[in-house]
């Protein structure tokens, strides 16, 4: 077996013994279903058989949500001595980064797996544009997949998992509100490029059922990139 | 697996921890690594495991470069860091088999292997529970345990016996010599009477450089140069003899250790022995002679000849 996958199965055997995991599918589950069925804009306000609602709540649920999952990732292997005994077997650093990377995307579609009711439910409403709720759940996993690699950045520059996890959510805070905030008030080429960095953007098309390959492939170069360097920072403990 | 170590050097920031240090340890070679806190005995055993990554120098085993065979050079060491990190959350069991997966050992050996190593470590009682559970002692022959999985050619072992019995020391003891014998092993430790009892080799290091190199038989010679004996000579007049001693033409130096117990400490001129003239000595002035003890240099003394300045 590729080492990498004996690190994901760990850290999700991991997750699932300490609590950690029942917890946080607990909560969002909780947070997601409120704000989807009960309070502000939900499904029933709106009034269309449409998953929208949800698609908006999840990304700021996603918000914190995926930092409490890669806070301790790296962290608490750098303070508990751990990293040691990793590094020094027949793991690379990149297999390394990829396994716990993807322990944690597994664990967020486990947990969107638990909103397919939703779905169902609102099919069962009314007319539902399918292409357009598998395109919003894809597009959900792939800024879940960015994001992850960036909380996984955060977790690898410290050995404090609080510090970890607000790092995260400050960066996430940036991709996700500040970028697209400050890219709408410049002019000009630096304006726009700003917007273009900004993850609601690219995730509000694929909410709406349009796959543009410029989403997608941005993405992936930001998970590729949050990656990379998360690797280069573990091969820095090595200096 | 040979180890060979040329002109190793390792600072961080100024500070030297491992200063040009070159040596060679070769397959079924116990070496003992001595030196007091902070010598730069477990920084170069994090270079030789490639934890910390070898700028200056080099290290090769079997006569490939660290630097350019990591990944594969990894497969065969096992290593037990210095303090001994594991994951408390995880079963004995469940953490054997992940380290025995990480160091690719082949999924259907698994299960023999981690059954080894609780036969071999003496985990049998403990194997059903959480690291967290276990004490002190039982945790590190999880993390010996660890270290050996996968059957390594090559074992690092940074303080193997701390936190363990004195039973448990023995047994630990005894299977490192075990394993010595096919493998090449090099063990760190303070504990001067555990590098006597373990190795082959010793190797003291000091402020990053090595400061001695030789089997503890060889090092005690250099060390050692004059005889020193300690004798208990009775009936006779501390004084008197304590004159008489030192005019032996043989001896050096004579001390009263005690007066009323009429004990003596004889230090001989270099190269030569006072035994026979004690004994003559005592015959002749009707003393009796109950006690005369060869005192041997002590590993602790060459230790801290070498490295107190």
């Amino acid at each position: 077996m590729n080492p990498l996958w004996t690190v994901a199965k760990r850290e999700l055997a991991s997750f699932f013994d300490s609590l950690i995991a029942y917890i946080l599918l607990i909560i969002f589950l909780v947070f997601c279903g409120l704000f989807t069925w009960l309070y502000g804009s939900d499904i029933f306000l709106v009034g269309q058989a449409s998953l929208q609602a949800f698609f908006s709540i999840a990304i700021w649920v996603l918000l914190f949500f995926i930092p409490a999952l890669t806070m301790r990732m790296i962290a608490e292997e750098k303070r508990n001595g751990t990293i040691e005994l990793l590094l020094t077997k027949a793991v690379s650093d990149r297999q390394l980064v990829t396994g716990k990377f993807l322990a944690c995307l597994l664990l967020v579609i486990i947990a969107l797996a638990f909103t397919l009711p939703y779905y169902i439910s609102v099919s069962m409403l009314g007319d539902v544009d399918h292409g357009a709720v598998w395109c919003g759940y894809l597009g959900l996993i792939l800024m879940s997949a960015a994001y992850i690699a960036i909380g996984l950045l955060a977790s690898s520059i410290t050995d404090n998992q609080i510090v970890a996890f607000l790092l995260a959510i400050a960066m996430g805070v940036v991709f996700m509100l500040l970028l697209g905030f400050i890219g709408n008030g410049l002019p000009g080429i630096l304006g726009e490029t700003l917007s273009y960095l900004d993850f609601r953007g690219h995730f509000g098309s694929m909410a709406r059922g349009v796959i543009d390959t410029k989403d997608v492939i941005y993405f992936l170069s930001v998970t590729a990139l949050g990656l990379l360097l998360t690797e280069v920072s573990i091969s820095r403990l090595r200096a | 697996m040979n180890i060979k170590i040329q002109n190793l050097t390792k600072r961080y920031g100024v500070q030297k921890a491992v200063d040009d240090i070159s040596f060679e340890v070769k397959t079924g070679e116990i070496l003992g690594f001595l030196g007091p806190n902070g010598a730069g005995k477990t920084t170069t055993m994090k270079l030789i495991t490639n934890f910390l990554e070898v700028q200056e120098g080099d290290i090769s085993i079997d006569g490939k470069s660290i630097k350019n065979h990591a990944e594969t050079l990894k497969r065969h060491i096992g290593y037990l860091p210095e303090h001994n990190p594991l994951y408390i959350d995880m079963g004995v069991l469940d953490y054997l088999g992940f380290c025995a997966a990480l160091q690719q050992v082949p999924k259907q050996a698994i299960p023999e292997r981690i059954r080894e190593m609780v036969r071999l470590c003496g985990l049998d009682r403990e194997k059903h529970k959480r690291i967290s559970e276990l004490s002190k002692g039982y945790r590190q022959r999880v993390g010996l345990a660890q270290a050996m999985i996968h059957d390594p050619k090559i074992l690092i072992l940074d303080e193997p016996t701390t936190g363990l019995d004195p039973n448990q020391i023995v047994e630990i003891r005894e299977l490192i010599r075990q394993l010595g014998q096919q493998k090449t092993v090099i063990l760190s430790t303070h504990i001067l009477p555990e590098v006597e009892a373990t190795c082959d080799r010793i190797l003291i290091i000091n402020r990053g450089k090595i400061v001695a190199d030789g089997t503890s038989a060889t090092l005690r010679k250099q060390a050692q140069g004059k005889e020193v004996l300690r004798v208990r000579i009775e009936d006779g007049d501390s004084e008197t003899v304590f004159s008489a001693l030192q005019n032996i033409y043989t001896t050096e130096l004579v001390d009263i250790l005690d007066k009323g117990n009429h004990l003596f400490e004889v230090q001989s001129v270099t190269d030569m022995s006072s035994k026979r003239e004690v004994f003559q000595l005592c015959a002749k002035n009707n003393w009796v002679l109950t006690e005369m003890t060869p005192l041997e240099t002590k590993l602790e003394d060459i230790f801290r000849d070498l490295t107190l300045n």
